[in-house]
């Protein structure tokens, strides 16, 4: 157990002390937020639940059996049997692998890619900036959904395509918080210092630039998740993202469609896995954000 | 000046969105020569039609003669309707219209009382209903939403018509003038096919409404709270003007401004979710076209309705952005 005195102490003798030390501070302050609580419990729930599928899934998620097709929710199948006799809890329980997935990809994706477009930008200013930010606005003042959609229309459904047409159109945002976070230290002293040791551009980008842009992207990253998550199953619903056996939630809702007036819960159970967990994500960020960037607090 | 810059930007926008349109048109697998001539022509009939399209010319070329093209309003042949698609996109924009038109007002009507309410009474029992709306707002799938009232309100209540924009024994009976339904049978005197449009169309655009009506009340509120917190509005009080007046005419006069760019934002954003309320209610309008030309790979309806959305939503967004500039000498510069 390390000593909370030791954590808090005002003169870290260590960079990993007082990099522990603001960690410790960080989620004590989230943590006496009971919404973002809530929201780290549904976020780690999620991790868990993907983790142990198998363990946690009572049926099988692609096999059913065709004499229990269609049955409603029972003590053996929570949320009911679909068309082809398939647990709908089982594919639930599997379809959250796809869903973190899909997030994570997109994260992993759509974050680096702004961060990057973002810092360069706002590091060296001049036409290099006009040139990728009016860029940037373009596709921010476009439509993010039509244009996930008509991506993956050229590029062919499947779950993939789903992910690159999802990161293409989430990017700019970061780009546009990274630039703005950049502008109000670029002419700091610290840089100075560090271009006076002859350091080049790419590495002062990467190591000075990039490190102090990370906490507001991660804010818009987590606040963005639950957006993410919703595009990515509305482009399973259309049939343009994950293709069926797979048990991706949308796609779920979409086979359910078809018998939603008499069989109403083949279509509505995947849809409270996908409310819970956009709500996971949403409380979560706006808890992360009034911790790490109180600056943004309130706003949309 | 500002109004040539702003013509300026929303030229280069257009300009980006058209290339966007045509790079993801020269990237589909598909083949635009293969669907003219079919698979069994020889490769000289194949190379002939491919340098008639144009499209051994150079890219700038190429897309220099798109932009032009779709300037005189031609987006291309649909292959599945067989038609212009931009003739297509003209009938069936008005429904997409109708109801998001219908979506805004409700939000509107809807959700600046409850922002201004939340605000005057914070943390009473309207700002937590707020809170959570705006929550549901960011996290409830909108198809899937649709898909739970149609259960709810047609099956099993019955308050409402399903699917379509109206019964199908009276589709087709209104003459069409402006293509809005409700107006179109209103002006035809038909008020059997009023009341069947409306019951049709009140429970996409309420939900359209919800999601228009979680953003509207949450900015209504956050604008309406900055200003309870400046200090005429102290004078105002500690003069004894009723609470009433205050919030009307003290501090939501000068929020109307900064409101229609959040009312012009959730009206495009409307526009862009219609496309999933829209495959839901199978509501003929612009959104089930995208959709249903996207399942048949029928490239130049997507991209010409993807080009259509598009110039709304940024015509929308700019233009209420330009509005408030003129409108709020401050926004000025």
């Amino acid at each position: 157990m390390i000593p909370t005195a030791w954590l808090l102490s005002d003169d870290p003798e260590t960079r990993w002390q007082a990099r522990l030390g603001q960690g410790y501070r960080l989620s004590r302050a989230l943590l006496r937020n009971p919404l973002s609580v809530v929201g780290l419990s549904i976020i780690i729930a999620l991790l868990l639940v993907a983790a142990f599928a198998p363990w946690l899934a009572p049926f099988s998620a692609v096999e059913g059996d065709l004499a229990d097709r269609l049955q409603p929710p029972s003590a053996v199948h929570w949320m009911g049997t679909d068309e082809l006799g398939r647990d709908i809890l089982s594919r639930v329980i599997y379809g959250a692998r796809i869903t973190l997935g899909i997030v994570l990809l997109v994260a992993v994706i759509a974050a680096p890619l702004g961060l990057l477009i973002g810092t360069v930008a706002g590091y060296f200013g001049g036409w290099i900036d006009r040139v990728l930010m009016g860029l940037t606005d373009i596709f921010l003042s476009l439509p993010r959904l039509i244009l996930a959609l008509a991506f993956v229309a050229a590029l062919g459904p499947g779950i993939e395509n789903a992910v690159i047409a999802i990161a293409i159109t989430a990017w700019p945002v970061y780009a546009r918080i990274a630039r703005a976070e950049v502008l109000t230290f670029r002419n700091a002293e610290f840089l100075d210092a560090v271009r006076m040791q002859d350091a080049s551009s790419v590495r002062i980008i990467a190591l000075h630039v990039m490190p102090l842009c990370l906490s507001s992207t991660i804010v818009r990253v987590t606040l963005d998740m639950a957006g993410i998550i919703l595009t990515a199953a509305g482009l399973g619903f259309l049939g343009l993202g994950a293709q069926p056996p797979l048990p991706e939630w949308g796609a779920m809702i979409s086979r359910g469609r078809d018998f939603i007036l008499d069989q109403w819960w083949v279509a509505t159970m995947p849809g409270f896995a996908i409310v819970v967990v956009s709500l996971g994500f949403c409380l979560f960020g706006d808890g992360l954000r009034d911790v790490l960037d109180p600056k943004q607090r309130g706003r949309g | 000046m500002p109004a040539l810059r702003f013509l300026l930007t929303l030229a280069v926008t257009f300009l980006g969105l058209l290339a966007i349109t045509f790079v993801i048109g020269r990237v589909v697998p598909i083949d635009p020569v293969l669907a003219v001539v079919g698979d069994r022509a020889s490769a000289e009939t194949y190379e002939q039609v491919r340098a008639e399209m144009g499209l051994n010319d150079p890219l700038p070329l190429q897309f220099a003669r798109y932009v032009l093209s779709v300037l005189q309003g031609d987006l291309g042949q649909s292959v599945s309707t067989g038609r212009a698609v931009a003739e297509d996109l003209a009938r069936v924009f008005p429904a997409t219209l109708e109801m998001a038109t219908l979506g805004i007002i409700i939000g509107v009507a809807l959700g600046v009382p409850m922002g201004v309410f939340a605000a005057a009474r914070q943390g009473s029992w309207v700002d937590q209903v707020i809170r959570v709306i705006g929550l549901a707002g960011y996290a409830i799938p909108a198809f899937w939403l649709g898909l739970v009232g149609l259960v709810i309100f047609y099956a099993n209540l019955r308050w409402v018509g399903g699917p379509g924009r109206i019964d199908l024994f009276l589709d087709g009976m209104v003459p069409v003038r402006t293509g809005l339904l409700l107006v179109d049978s209103a002006i035809a005197g038909d008020w059997e096919s009023f009341v069947s449009a409306f019951s049709h169309i009140v429970l996409p655009a309420t939900i359209l409404g919800f999601f228009a009506l979680a953003y509207i009340a949450r900015m209504t509120r956050s604008f309406m709270l900055e200003q309870l917190s400046q200090e005429y509005i102290v004078t105002a009080r500690v003069k004894g003007v009723p609470e009433r007046l205050i919030l009307w005419r003290h501090a939501f006069r000068p929020i109307r401004v900064q409101l229609i760019t959040v009312i012009g934002l959730s009206y495009a954003g409307l526009l862009e979710g219609s496309v999933m309320i829209e495959t839901v209610f199978s509501w003929p309008g612009i959104g089930n076209y995208l959709t249903t030309a996207l399942l048949n790979a029928d490239m130049n309806a997507v991209l010409g309705a993807t080009l259509v959305i598009g110039a709304v939503f940024v015509g929308i967004n700019k233009g209420s952005d330009a509005l408030y500039r003129v409108l709020d000498p401050r926004a000025r510069t």
